[in-house]
């Protein structure tokens, strides 16, 4: 797009020496006008495929079985009245599928807490205090960000069956709190290590123990960071399906792996997966709009993962 | 423990350390905030590590030490090799593809002013599931044209290039007087001869199915010094069969039937039936045989086996990149704001255009930001497996395997979990570049 577009605008508009930026011959503007209608065409095309398969899957978790078998979700627009709301409500009838949900929040959420309680105790140990080869440990930790999570499947499966927390919430929440924890330790450490010393040293004075200076000053300071590793910890593990796929068992299952059992039947179960998969979307899309600026900042931080 | 007198023991003049505890930490304290994220790493990351080193040495059972066996069967087992070509065509294809698109989405967005809200919609997918992911795109690439939208376009385009055929199970009656002529098409046992009037009665096309133009079929006149004679659907609904042979009022004519004169194996003549069914041909096809050609029978084009075993990999590299090119234009377009406007501006004053602009400024300066990313998506892709056990329908799964999932299977359904540990090992061996590389890169900022 931008070649072909480019070569005109290129052409018409090596001015002259000493022609001004707003004396452009009329033919350069207008090259620009086009190949700027263009990259507008080509922008607007793109993000309408990018639309369409949630936009597929919104729809069709709105109409009934019957119809999702006779068509494709897009009669919808000339058939309005094939809307419906019964798929929800039958899902919402499944207890597989709303203890699986439940499940989901239960495993998330202290997976998230403890990633971020331990990662930020040990960053600040790494970042402000003294102890022999203090660096050389958080190499060795940062060494482990790229750990792919498919070495521990095994080893941790018998470790869990011979200590009994196979199956457990437990075991899924510890299993990601430990992978979560070389990306949790590495980013707090950074940021906290560009602490003013200052504001540490005006709190010691004041009489603060390390853990009053790490409660009242570290971890307020640390807000910006420690959001971005909340983030990025809690749509990891919501979204999360082969741990828990592995390590739950029938009554801590999260959702993803509740609607993976369905997907063998695709065809028959759509009406269980359309709605299904566009609840467990929910709270993570809800999540990435609201805080989309520290999602951000997480990625970027994370590209190193 | 040793290495502590190159940081923090002992001072080193030439590097002051800035972040010096401010409370004269006793070790007793600083063990205490560590403890927590030692020992979970400790049992959680690293011990499995050196077990699974260690268990890819041994046999299925765990009892008798195998050598290198394990790791034999990563390129003797058909189901690995297999795993191993596509995490081959993985790790090519998917980095490079998001990357490409996420630079020229970044680039491009620059020049409007919805840039925000189209990086959202492409950035969006990041947020979701691969399960979620993989179900969208199961629906996606449905093989039903009716159901799936990649075939419902992809039909669209290719129906618009080249005609489908109207009549796909049409078929000669009983008494008939057309006989199959290979390959799909029907021929009259009989020469035709001028003045007179032919026949073609076909049947089994549904009525839902008949071409919109279609009418009622009437019988041809006939007229001196040429060929007449109607192709029509000789049933009548309710009735069957209303005059087997006959023109009924109530039955329809073939709208747009190719019909060919063939006379010694050569077309003579050849002419298309109107919308009553009804069609004419000149002297030249005197005494030559009607054939109604395989075209007029073609099974409607019913779109790509997107799912199927050729095309499953693509398929899913595909949903892979819908999910992580935004997060290459997000990391790209961050690069990109950091490019000084004066050089590309320079660029242009010196008669490059766009592209050029595009090709010799911005790309080498965005070079660091481009590896980093690709880099990032290639340790990704190495561990993919959610997208392909969602999206792989049983049937082609096998066709569609990568490593990830042939250790899920090895070790969890198959019990072997000598061959799924050597696996694993292979795995972290082929990301402990990108490891030493992060830790050199950081070496050097710790030590300021």
């Amino acid at each position: 797009m931008t070649a072909d577009a480019g070569s005109p605008t290129g052409a018409a508009r090596r001015p002259p020496a000493g022609t001004a930026k707003g004396k452009r011959s009329l033919g350069s503007r207008l090259a620009e006008g086009v190949s700027g209608g263009l990259v507008r065409v080509f922008l607007i095309v793109v993000g309408l495929f990018w639309l369409v398969p949630t936009i597929g899957l919104l729809l069709s978790s709105l109409r009934t079985p019957r119809d999702l078998a006779a068509s494709g979700w897009w009669e919808v627009f000339t058939q309005p009245s094939q809307l419906t709301f019964d798929a929800y409500e039958e899902l919402l009838k499944n207890g597989d599928i709303t203890s699986s949900l439940v499940n989901t929040v239960l495993i998330t959420v202290p997976a998230t807490v403890l990633v971020v309680v331990i990662g930020s105790l040990a960053g600040y140990a790494f970042a402000w205090m003294e102890f022999p080869g203090r660096d050389w440990w958080f190499l060795g930790v940062v060494g482990l960000l790229v750990v792919p999570v498919q070495v521990a499947l095994i080893p941790i499966a018998e470790l869990f069956g011979e200590i009994g927390l196979f199956g457990s919430f437990l075991g899924v929440i510890l299993f990601h709190v430990g992978f979560g924890l070389p990306f949790a330790v590495f980013l707090l450490r950074n940021f906290f290590a560009e602490i003013p010393r200052e504001l540490l040293e005006a709190a010691r004075l004041d009489g603060a123990g390390e853990l009053r200076l790490f409660a009242r000053v570290v971890m307020p300071l640390g807000g910006p960071a420690i959001a971005s590793l909340g983030i990025f910890q809690f749509l990891w593990v919501w979204n999360d399906m082969l741990v828990a796929l592995i390590f739950s068992d029938s009554g801590s299952q999260p959702i993803t792996v509740a609607l993976q059992t369905q997907v063998r039947q695709f065809g028959n179960n759509i009406d269980v997966l359309a709605p299904g998969a566009f609840i467990s979307m929910v709270i993570p899309l809800a999540v990435f709009f609201a805080f989309q600026r520290q999602f951000v900042s997480g990625v970027m931080a994370g590209a190193v993962k | 423990m040793t290495s502590a007198s190159a940081t923090g023991a002992s001072p080193a003049p030439a590097a002051p350390k800035s972040r010096k505890s401010v409370t004269g930490t006793r070790r007793t304290v600083a063990a205490l905030f560590l403890l927590p994220a030692f020992v979970l790493l400790g049992a959680l990351v690293v011990y499995p590590i050196g077990y699974s080193l260690v268990r890819s040495f041994y046999d299925q059972s765990g009892d008798g030490f195998a050598g290198f066996d394990n790791y034999q069967a990563l390129f003797t087992d058909d189901g690995i090799r297999t795993a191993l070509k596509n995490n081959v065509i993985w790790v090519v294809f998917a980095p490079t593809v998001a990357t490409a698109l996420g630079l020229v989405f970044a680039v491009l967005t620059e020049r409007v002013r919805w840039g925000t809200a189209f990086k959202l919609v492409v950035f969006m997918p990041m947020a979701i599931s691969m399960l979620a992911a993989g179900i969208i795109f199961r629906l996606v690439y449905d093989q039903d044209p009716d159901k799936g939208v990649a075939n419902a376009v992809w039909v669209g385009v290719h129906d618009t290039f080249a005609q489908s055929s109207a009549f796909p199970k049409a078929h000669p009656g009983r008494e008939s007087p057309l006989r199959p002529a290979g390959g799909g098409a029907f021929i009259t046992k009989e020469p035709v001869r001028t003045g007179q009037v032919v026949t073609l009665p076909l049947v089994g096309v549904a009525p839902d199915q008949m071409p919109d133009d279609a009418k009622n079929a009437v019988a041809a006149r006939p007229e001196d010094g040429r060929i007449t004679g109607t192709a029509w659907q000789d049933f009548t609904r309710g009735k069957g069969v209303g005059k087997l042979g006959g023109v009924d009022a109530s039955e329809l004519g073939y709208a747009g039937m190719k019909i060919e004169a063939v006379k010694d194996g050569k077309v003579v003549a050849s002419t298309t039936a109107a919308g009553d069914g009804t069609f004419t041909l000149p002297a030249a096809a005197d005494g030559a045989q009607l054939r109604l050609p395989a075209d007029n029978f073609k099974e409607p084009y019913n779109g790509l086996d997107w799912l199927g075993p050729s095309l499953v990999t693509p398929a899913i590299i595909g949903s892979y990149v819908w999910m992580w090119a935004g997060f290459a234009m997000v990391l790209i377009a961050a690069g990109l704001a950091g490019v000084p406007r004066e050089l590309l501006e320079a660029a242009r004053v010196d008669g490059a255009n766009e592209w050029q602009v595009f090709r010799r400024v911005t790309v080498p300066l965005l070079a660091p930001v481009l590896a980093v990313v690709t880099v990032t998506l290639m340790i990704n892709v190495l561990k993919i497996f959610d997208l392909v056990f969602i999206i792989a329908p049983g049937s082609s799964q096998d066709d569609a395997n990568v490593l990830a999932l042939e250790l899920y299977r090895k070790g969890f359904s198959e019990d072997q979990p000598g061959v799924a540990s050597a696996i694993s090992v292979f795995l972290l061996l082929l990301v402990i570049p990108v490891m030493w590389f992060n830790i050199r890169r950081l070496r050097r900022e710790v030590r300021r």
